[in-house]
């Protein structure tokens, strides 16, 4: 049984060191996770958010024991469990279908790993009316899960795992068969949940939204390895790579050349009056290649050029305006190449800022271009 | 509006023509008393069913432990095949399930005198072991219980292996998962999650065995002797050699019935309709 007598608040809940996975797919090895380091520290809401086949799921299978490592070393709370079956590891799992025993009640589903942990009955009880109560299950005890809808198979299958108090709780896309509304509700109350346990969250997701909203922390992967690791605000304000750019929300890129260095603003030059203004940062020098990255509702769109030259400022023509109820989004074919998304917020604007074939200045400040990788 | 019944209009007059009549016409044999000679008169004479079970009991009881036995040995050899063509047969499941059933393309009576060769006593299989000493002489196994059982086993086979395989096949991988997951060793997931969801299958393979097994004349007749005639030998040599159709048809209701308290008492007992409900899912 987890007792919290031994609980070192500065170890972390799980860590993986050098993990590598290799496939054998059609006679060809296929990496699906390379060398892999990540420390996931007790309490934490930990996303690992990335594409599908990017190995995301090979990794938390390797954390729950699903799947062996071909090397490196998975710890869960200091303890080496590399070579460790599933049954005896202090985490548990949510599957993306759930994957309830259909033969079983919602609750004798609820009560299966304490069973098989051989605890007291009267403390099974106890505890699986008490998990059941947190996620608003009470009075469904005796139903089948076919007699269920999606969302409280969903919390079945959270209870489920819950109710045995882990280290570590690992949810693969828990909330992918749900639909929006449901969805986000569930969101919100996963969050609850988790601070009500206080129990660590690994969550496998490929929605970005999904991860920015609920997590402490977000591994963005690619292709077998982490391309960021960072808070959600990190992740979407100084995206490390053009990958997480693109991949978290919408991401305008621009490619320019370092002109000149005032102060600590770099100035990429395109057309006639056009700038973009970049933070310096690292060893950022003159006649640097940069790509930017530029949020779409940090840019202002105007049809009269901005006043002063602290901003940078791009000219364009309006391609496509689409209304999206809260915010307008506008698509600028720009005459320094590439096309540039603009979300408008509909606060302020009861009309368009402009309509197709329009002729617009681009505008924004120059804490709002990121430079990746730099 | 009509459209359902139209549908079912061929199956109705098919059952009607080939199970309803021939049903009633064998009940109504069976309470008739005469000869074939002069003729059968309706008597509504029961005895006959009083004669016919004390004449034949020991052929009818036989009957039912040959069945039961077979079925027990079908279980034991039917679920591990399916389970592992379900679990581990990966892209070649239909390749694996085609082998098994490749030898069911032969005809059944051809296929169970083959293994009257194979099984005679100077035999393939029994010839080489005794010239080598491993068997005494006198050896035998066509004629015995062990033979008729073996061909009981080896011809309805499939029909225990279909329907398990089918059951285990539509487990989710995922539920196993879980199960492991929440502490079970893989024993306790077998015990726990697999069995109770393969149950169904195991059940529908008993029903396809048993009552087909319990009344077949085929096995007995071919690989068996005097001292393991079946009920169904009976029936046929009460019907074509004898000519006692009352004796005959009195016999077939008896089996029937007899299978039809059977089944639905297995039924009751294993609480079929929660196993059922978990099947149609």
């Amino acid at each position: 049984m987890t007792t919290a007598v031994d609980e070192d608040p500065g170890r972390p809940a799980i860590e993986l060191a050098g993990v590598h996975k290799d496939y054998l797919s059609h006679g060809e090895t296929v990496q699906a996770v390379r060398r892999l380091d990540l420390s996931i520290a007790q309490g934490e809401f930990f996303s690992l958010l990335g594409p599908s086949g990017c190995g995301k799921t090979t990794t938390m299978r390797m954390i729950a024991g699903f799947e062996e490592p071909t090397g490196g070393t998975v710890f869960l709370d200091g303890r080496d469990v590399t070579r460790v079956s599933p049954n005896k590891r202090d985490v548990n799992m949510v599957f993306q279908s759930y994957a309830l025993f259909p033969h079983l009640n919602a609750y004798q589903n609820v009560a299966f790993g304490l069973e098989r942990r051989k605890v007291d009955k009267a403390e099974i009880r106890r505890r699986c009316g008490e998990i059941m109560e947190i996620v608003s299950l009470t009075g469904m005890e005796k139903r089948a899960p076919r007699e269920m809808s999606g969302g409280q198979q969903q919390r079945v299958a959270l209870a489920r795992a819950l109710v045995n108090r882990p280290r570590a709780l690992l949810l693969d896309e828990p909330l992918g068969a749900l639909d929006l509304k449901l969805r986000q509700q569930m969101q919100v109350e996963l969050k609850r949940i988790q601070r009500e346990v206080g129990i660590t969250f690994v969550y496998v997701t490929h929605d970005q939204g999904e991860a920015l909203t609920m997590s402490d922390r977000i591994a963005v992967m690619d292709a077998g390895r982490i391309d960021q690791l960072g808070s959600p605000r990190e992740i979407y304000e100084r995206p490390a790579t053009r990958f997480v750019a693109g991949f978290i929300g919408t991401s305008n890129l621009l490619d320019g050349t370092v002109e000149s260095i005032t102060g600590d603003v770099a100035r990429l030059s395109y057309g006639e009056g056009e700038r973009v203004l970049v933070p310096v940062s690292g060893t950022m020098k003159t006649g640097d290649d940069l790509e930017v990255s530029v949020r779409p509702e940090k840019i202002d769109l105007s049809q009269q050029p901005p006043d002063g030259d602290g901003t940078s400022v791009l000219t364009g023509v309006v391609t496509e305006v689409v209304y999206h109820g809260t915010s307008t989004n506008y698509t600028v074919k720009t005459s320094a190449g590439p096309d540039l998304v603009v979300f408008d917020q509909n606060a302020f604007s009861a009309e368009d800022l402009a309509g197709p074939g329009d002729r617009v200045y681009l505008s924004w400040s120059p804490q709002h271009s990121y430079p990746i990788g730099v | 509006m009509l459209a359902p019944y139209l549908l079912i209009l061929p199956g109705g007059l098919w059952l009607l023509l080939f199970f309803v009549i021939p049903m009633v016409t064998m009940l109504s044999l069976s309470l008739q008393q005469g000869d074939i000679v002069s003729g059968y008169v309706f008597t509504g004479h029961w005895q006959t069913y009083v004669d016919a079970v004390v004449n034949y009991r020991t052929q009818l009881v036989r009957s039912l432990i040959y069945g039961a036995v077979t079925t027990v040995i079908l279980i034991v050899l039917a679920f591990p095949v399916s389970y592992w063509i379900a679990f581990y047969g990966g892209r070649r499941k239909p390749t694996y399930l085609f082998l098994l059933l490749l030898p069911f393309f032969v005809s059944f009576v051809l296929r169970t005198i083959s293994w009257r060769y194979i099984l005679t006593d100077e035999g393939m299989l029994l010839g080489p072991l005794k010239s080598a000493g491993l068997l005494p002489d006198g050896f035998n196994i066509l004629g015995t219980p062990v033979a008729v059982i073996g061909g009981l086993v080896y011809n309805f086979l499939p029909f225990m292996v279909l329907p398990i395989y089918v059951a285990l096949e539509r487990i989710d991988p995922r539920v196993v998962e879980a199960a492991r997951d929440l502490y079970a060793d893989p024993a306790t997931a077998f015990r726990k999650v697999i069995l109770p969801l393969a149950l169904p299958g195991v059940f529908a393979g008993v029903l396809m065995t048993f009552v087909p097994a319990s009344s077949d004349y085929v096995n007995s007749a071919v690989l068996g002797s005097s001292s393991t005639t079946m009920i169904g030998q009976v029936i046929q040599s009460q019907y074509l050699t004898s000519s006692n159709y009352p004796t005959a048809s009195a016999l077939s209701f008896t089996l029937m019935a007899v299978l039809l308290v059977g089944v639905f008492a297995y039924a009751r007992a294993l609480g079929t309709e929660d196993v059922m409900k978990v099947a149609a899912r």
